[in-house]
């Protein structure tokens, strides 16, 4: 039997081939989607320019050398060098390891938080859901930004602080989906089923329910990408993400608004990686939720 | 000791009351239908039993043990319920082998490989069906899931609502002959909700006509076929449900 | 009257598989419709209700229709400008569906809706519309037609939901009525209320009728002649008051593993499934 065979084979035979299976075909589903391509590769790219930053970047990103300051893009320097002699490329490789680091911390703290808190919500209901649902709309009403802005100004600049700051911010759109899934799902036959069979809540929410909501997550999550980014960008830029001489991406572009007019790469070419990045995890998340919103889960 | 018993019991939902003053009794080993249109309670009779309607007053027995107003696992290992959708009564993420070892794993029992497999061998489903998702099944391979996952705790009394009315005639002559078979096999008690008199008449020894909430008459299943019921709306439903009427020259 | 009021010749419908072929759901299915009641009868799978929508030109690709024929008093449907076939769906074919909770549209009061099935076809004033409405709601048997037509799909029960559904379908006048599965969410009570009322309308107006069921006996009763399908293909055609004299397996098979009032067999007896695989 060929691999590709016992993977889609329609009886398999054990628990674990009939997971691989499913996580084949859903990946087939995704590989489909030309767009869903471009932004896994994208995405991909971010991945292994942050993983091998020393080998690509033909420079230190720290290193000054005042002599080739604000020289324009050529082949000694792809993207050019800034106000203090530092080539832009070797930066924005760099850079990549911080835009990487704080948008998966950020989704590995605000995302299983929402989701939790969500799920418990939507299957209580009542008093629960009241009350956690209300602390969730006071954070959801609050302008992202702002209140990004607000705790890394109270908790002091830095990554750290930035990533609690913007997890602290995504979590309730998190939150009100995992809520919206868990309504849908909570008076399903199976959930009865499994009640009568002597399962706990606990066992339910957390074996049955949260399992349901993840993929919706994980979709939003991906789109959510983007706007992690730039939120981030946006306080590296205000000053309060990482600190000079960090090569975080925002802060790249505060520093080259001064010479935007005649040396214009020193802020857009760290500007064009925030986009593009962004851009390819839009389009991820949106190949995402036609693979994962399953048919396959649909009645067939 | 009756297998269930119900005393006067009376159903709410949110306050508002859909059930009625109902008693009946089930004998252990007995197959007895709970028959009426929609709206007429039967469903919610069932699920006050299994402690899925919890605002009940009366009593309500299982096998001598008091009913709980919620699922209560002790009672789980005594009466199971199969449901009637079977697009929505299996998850749709997990695979068949996974349903059933929940159900074990829940309570603790061991041999669950031998286990799954004697429970999907007695539903009629062999091995290639063990590590399929629920998309991958047809309705009525789900059903015998379904099924399976009742009588994995070897329950004594099994629940039906409606078990085959989303099935379609084939299939449902394979699982209505798959129940009997089954109630034979383990000396099963059956309390079968359904709306579809032929069927009571194929599965069942006796049955409870219920209307508005109420049961309105407690029949033997041989009145099927000499339509000999005495209360108004049993008869009315009988001759719509394609029965004959016995003629006056009938009257006992 | 001589041409058939629908003529069909092999028709077709397929859809795309994953491995990249076709499947045909519906099979090379010919049959001839004058004014006349006709059932076709088949489990889930059959082909059934994609025969239906098939006639009415509702389905959308990647389904493909092809058909040698398909014409409606004498004119070709498959070769019809779309514009022309949207006059044709109402006020020639019509069809009533099986749910009136998910036929209906949930925020339009049924009134509104009925009036403005009337008024894509053939636009009337306010007053003489309203006064069709009502008509058409007192012809349905609801007996307080001003009443219902201020009420909204989730008000009225599943038998006058029904009904409404019917009106709405019957306004334009149509020739020809399509009806899949339009009793099997209704209560045993209401299932023959509703057939004897479309029993009744397509009579009184000379209409065809094609009734779509899995339901044998309720096909047998209320056509005049059956189709029975298996797999997209027609397995037997027979008149309705014969039914029970049928001759291919498949059809007695259906016929004996229903279970009856009068039941005494201690198994019902089941279809070999290997032969007829249907989904």
């Amino acid at each position: 039997m060929t691999a590709r065979e016992w993977l889609l084979t329609e009886s398999p035979d054990s628990r674990w081939q009939a997971s691989v299976g499913r996580a084949y075909a859903a990946a087939g589903l995704l590989l489909r989607n030309p767009l869903a391509v471009v932004g896994g590769a994208i995405v991909l790219l971010l991945i292994l320019t942050a993983t091998f930053a020393p080998l690509i970047a033909p420079e230190s990103p720290l290193g000054q050398n005042l002599s080739s300051r604000l020289l324009p893009p050529s082949a000694a320097h792809w993207m050019g060098t800034d106000e203090l002699g530092r080539d832009i490329f070797s930066r924005v490789v760099f850079g990549a390891r911080i835009t990487l680091l704080i948008v998966v911390l950020v989704a590995v703290i605000s995302a299983p938080l929402g989701m939790i808190l969500g799920a418990v919500s939507g299957y209580f209901g009542g008093w629960t859901d009241r009350i956690l649902m209300g602390i969730t709309d006071i954070f959801l009403s609050m302008p992202k930004l702002v209140l990004a802005l607000a705790f890394a100004a109270a908790l002091g600049p830095g990554i750290r602080n930035a990533v609690i700051a913007i997890a602290i911010t995504t979590w309730p759109a998190y939150a009100r989906i995992a809520r919206a899934e868990t309504l849908s799902w909570r008076n399903s036959e199976f959930v009865a089923a499994t009640r009568l069979l002597g399962a706990s809540h606990s066992r339910i929410i957390t074996r049955h329910i949260l399992p349901l909501c993840a993929s919706s997550t994980i979709i939003r999550v991906t789109l959510d990408m983007a706007g992690i980014i730039l939120t981030a960008a946006g306080l590296g830029f205000l000053g309060l993400g990482a600190q000079p001489p960090l090569p975080e991406w925002g802060a790249m572009i505060s520093r080259g608004r001064t010479f935007i007019l005649d040396q214009w790469w020193v802020a857009t070419m760290p500007g064009f990686a925030i986009v593009l990045v962004s851009l390819g995890f839009c389009f991820l998340g949106d190949g995402l939720r036609d693979a994962l919103d399953p048919k396959s889960a649909r009645k067939s | 000791m009756s297998a269930i018993s119900l005393c006067d019991v009376g159903i709410a939902y949110n306050g508002t009351p859909v059930v009625h003053g109902v008693s009946l009794e089930v004998a252990e080993g007995e197959s007895f239908a709970l028959v009426g249109e929609s709206g007429s309670g039967k469903s919610t009779v069932l699920k006050a039993i299994t402690g899925l309607a919890p605002e009940w007053t009366g009593s309500i027995g299982i096998l001598g043990a008091q009913a709980s107003r919620r699922p209560d696992r002790t009672l789980a290992r005594t009466v199971q319920m199969v449901f009637q959708d079977p697009y929505g009564s299996l998850h749709p993420r997990k695979t068949v082998d996974s349903i059933l070892t929940e159900a074990l794993a829940i309570h603790g029992i061991g041999d669950r490989d031998g286990r799954v497999e004697t429970v999907l061998r007695d539903v009629g489903l062999d091995r290639r069906f063990r590590f399929r998702y629920p998309h991958q099944l047809s309705g009525g391979q789900r059903q015998r899931v379904a099924i399976a996952r009742a009588l994995i705790l070897e329950p004594r009394v099994l629940l039906l609502d409606e078990p085959t009315s989303a099935l379609d005639v084939s299939v449902q002559a394979e699982i209505l002959n798959l129940l009997k078979r089954l109630r034979a096999e383990h000396g099963l008690t059956y309390l079968l909700v359904t709306h579809n008199l032929p069927v009571v008449s194929f599965m069942c020894d006796r049955m409870a006509i219920m209307n508005r909430g109420r049961v309105v008459e407690i029949a033997p299943a041989k009145a099927l076929h000499d339509g000999t019921f005495v209360d108004p709306y049993s008869r009315e439903l009988y001759a719509a449900s394609g029965g004959a009427l016995p003629g006056p020259e009938d009257t006992r | 009257m001589n041409s058939p009021l629908l003529s069909v010749r092999d028709l077709r419908v397929s859809f795309p598989m994953r491995d990249g072929g076709r499947a045909n759901v519906v099979d090379g299915v010919s049959f001839d419709l004058g004014r006349e009641r006709l059932g076709i009868v088949g489990e889930s799978g059959s082909g059934k209700s994609m025969t239906g929508r098939a006639i009415l030109r509702l389905i959308r690709p990647p389904g493909r229709v092809e058909a040698a024929r398909l014409a409606f008093e004498g004119e070709d449907l498959t070769t019809l400008p779309e514009r022309r076939m949207r006059k044709l769906r109402g006020a020639g074919i019509s069809m009533v569906m099986q749910d009136p909770r998910y036929s209906l549209n949930p925020v339009m009061t049924v009134g509104r809706q009925i009036a403005e099935a009337q008024r894509v076809h053939a636009p009337l004033g306010r007053a003489a519309t309203r006064s069709r409405v009502i008509e058409m709601l007192r012809a349905v048997r609801i007996h307080d037609p001003e009443r219902v037509a201020g009420l909204y799909p989730h008000e009225v029960s599943g038998g006058m939901g029904q009904r409404v559904m019917i009106a709405m379908m019957l306004i334009p006048r149509p020739s020809l009525l399509i009806a899949d599965e339009p009793t099997s969410a209704l209560d045993v009570s209401v299932q023959a209320q509703v057939l004897g009322l479309i029993d009744d309308l397509v009579k009184g107006q000379g209409m065809g009728l094609i009734l779509i069921s899995h339901d044998l006996d309720l096909v047998a009763r209320y056509c005049d002649r059956i189709l029975v399908m298996n797999s997209g293909r027609v397995v037997e055609t027979c008149e309705a008051r014969l039914l029970h004299e049928a001759r291919h397996p498949y059809t007695r098979g259906l016929l004996a593993a229903v279970p009856r009032m009068r039941e005494t067999r201690a198994e019902l007896p089941t279809l070999d499934r290997r032969v007829w695989e249907g989904t």
